[in-house]
């Protein structure tokens, strides 16, 4: 475990408003509605930080921007951005977004998850391995490891 | 493998389900399939079991056994021996079991402990005495078989400086290949008095290898070529029959790089497997699969490869693994996230 904070005194930014998804009304209701950057951002922005207990959102590592879509192509883009360039809790931040978007996603999509390009000391290897599907495979089958994405998944799913 | 004319069709055979989790890999028992045995095909899962399937008198696949309650985390690959009697998995439990087909029934006959984590492949050598196994913990330990199903861990190579995706024994010689999260393939090879392996080859980037973690290798029927698929979306052909060896006759030359095929896939390619009639077969994260051959209508003496068919949509997610029947060199197989395995047959339909 971390004694210790690795970023004590985090910045924290309010939370944008949710904004209620327009329902057309003079469409047919049976279509399939695109997935778009905001149903995305929806999944992920109340992921809590694994060491403060304030959301993704509010410490600014996700923003709708964050989130690149491509619905015909079945594609996804999660791009975060760390508290501070040390951040030892990167790579379980990008694991809780990965988990969250395989859990609400459907199957056809295909998610990258990056880190902000210059945003931190280890960016290449942390990519590297957030998109390593074997090694998110074995990471999610350590329980304490389970355990702590869960915990930080729990509020988005209130 | 020469196609006149005519088009070329991957055709679903048969789709097995059964699993309730990804399948990872998948190994053709190559002793089945000739002289009134039945074809038969060993699959492994996230969902920490095994399935056996096998080919009935009509053609049509079933699972003849599942083995579980051995393995307590996801079983990551499996490979029988060339006898085809036993059965080696490998786990993310840090094990690798060894099972024995008796009769009808599946029987873990020894449990290799050693890895200090996850287990992500094994291959046993051409003569069947030698296992390879590698993992998480950037090892490579190879195992020697005993009377009574005893294995001694004859040698634990250290080169590699992240994980091994995959270890792969030559068809023919007792040299070695790993492959791994490092983007680089070794070759290991035994010592001349016959003692201890290793390293006698890196192949890297500084060598025009892969620039991403390489998945996995296979080689050709011979022996003479082998092809590695990479995380950095290439496959590479390699080449170590214009440099006869130098150093003893238990070793290859070394090895060159022949060509890079780049374009064909656009996420991660897991798998690639070359048939005895010289098809290389190749599954993605972007759900397809592509088979290439030699170009043979190339005036120039470099040798290159070309696609031969593209299969997109293969299966609804990644495909983890593809593997060619050894005894039906058209048949093919495919394992992927979506659960399902697929059995393909290689068709030329008539224009």
């Amino acid at each position: 475990m971390v004694t210790g904070l690795i970023n004590a005194n985090p910045i924290v930014y309010e939370r944008k408003e949710r904004r209620v998804r327009s329902a057309p009304t003079d469409i047919d209701e049976y279509a399939e509605e695109p997935i778009d950057q905001l149903e995305i951002f929806d999944h992920i922005r109340d992921i809590k930080d694994p060491e403060h207990p304030y959301s993704l959102e509010e410490l600014k590592v996700v923003t709708e921007d964050s989130v690149e879509v491509n619905d015909r192509h079945s594609y996804v883009r999660v791009t975060f951005t760390p508290t501070v360039e040390h951040c030892s809790m990167a790579t379980v931040i990008g694991l809780c977004l990965r988990v969250k978007l395989l859990r609400s996603l459907p199957s056809r999509y295909k998610v990258d998850v990056r880190i902000a390009p210059g945003t931190h000391a280890t960016e290449a290897a942390v990519n590297k391995q957030l998109n390593d599907k074997e090694r998110v495979a074995a990471a999610l089958e350590n329980p304490n490891l389970l355990e702590m994405v869960n915990e930080c998944l729990a509020p988005t799913f209130a | 493998m020469d196609f006149l004319g005519g088009s070329l069709e991957l055709r679903e055979r048969q789709r097995l389900e059964g699993h309730t989790d990804r399948v990872w890999s998948l190994a053709w028992n190559p002793a089945a399939g000739v002289r009134g045995i039945p074809a038969m095909l060993a699959s492994c899962s996230g969902d920490k079991t095994v399935r056996i399937w096998q080919e009935g008198p009509s053609g049509s696949w079933d699972c003849l056994a599942v083995l579980e309650d051995t393995h307590t985390r996801t079983v990551r690959s499996c490979a029988w021996s060339p006898s085809g009697k036993l059965l080696a998995t490998t786990s993310f439990d840090a094990t690798t079991a060894v099972w024995e087909h008796v009769g009808g029934d599946f029987e873990c006959v020894a449990t290799l402990e050693g890895h200090e984590n996850e287990v992500k492949s094994v291959s046993w050598n051409t003569s069947g005495s030698l296992l390879a196994t590698c993992g998480r913990d950037k090892t490579v330990w190879i195992w020697e078989m005993q009377p009574g199903n005893e294995f001694e861990c004859v040698s634990v190579l250290q080169g590699h400086t992240q994980d091994v995706k995959m270890v792969q024994w030559h068809p023919v010689l007792d040299v070695l290949v790993s492959v791994g999260y490092d983007n680089s393939v070794k070759i290991w090879a035994e010592d001349g008095d016959g003692d201890d392996w290793h390293c006698v080859q890196t192949l890297n980037e500084a060598s025009s290898g892969h620039t991403s973690t390489v998945w996995a290798v296979s080689f050709s029927s011979n022996g003479d070529r082998m092809v590695t698929c990479s995380d950095d979306l290439t496959l590479k052909i390699w080449d170590a029959s214009s440099s006869p060896s130098e150093t003893s006759d238990n070793s290859c030359g070394s090895w060159r790089l022949l060509c890079t095929m780049s374009g064909y896939h656009d996420r991660a390619i897991f798998s690639v497997n070359w048939s005895r009639e010289g098809v290389i077969a190749s599954g993605a994260a972007d759900d397809a699969i592509r088979l290439f051959v030699e170009s043979k209508d190339n005036s120039v003496d470099v040798p290159s490869y070309k696609l031969l068919l593209r299969k997109d949509k293969a299966h609804d997610m990644d495909v983890n693994s593809v593997q060619w029947n050894p005894k039906e060199p058209k048949v093919l197989a495919s394992a992927s996230d979506d659960g399902t395995i697929k059995i393909w047959e290689l068709l030329e339909v008539p224009l």
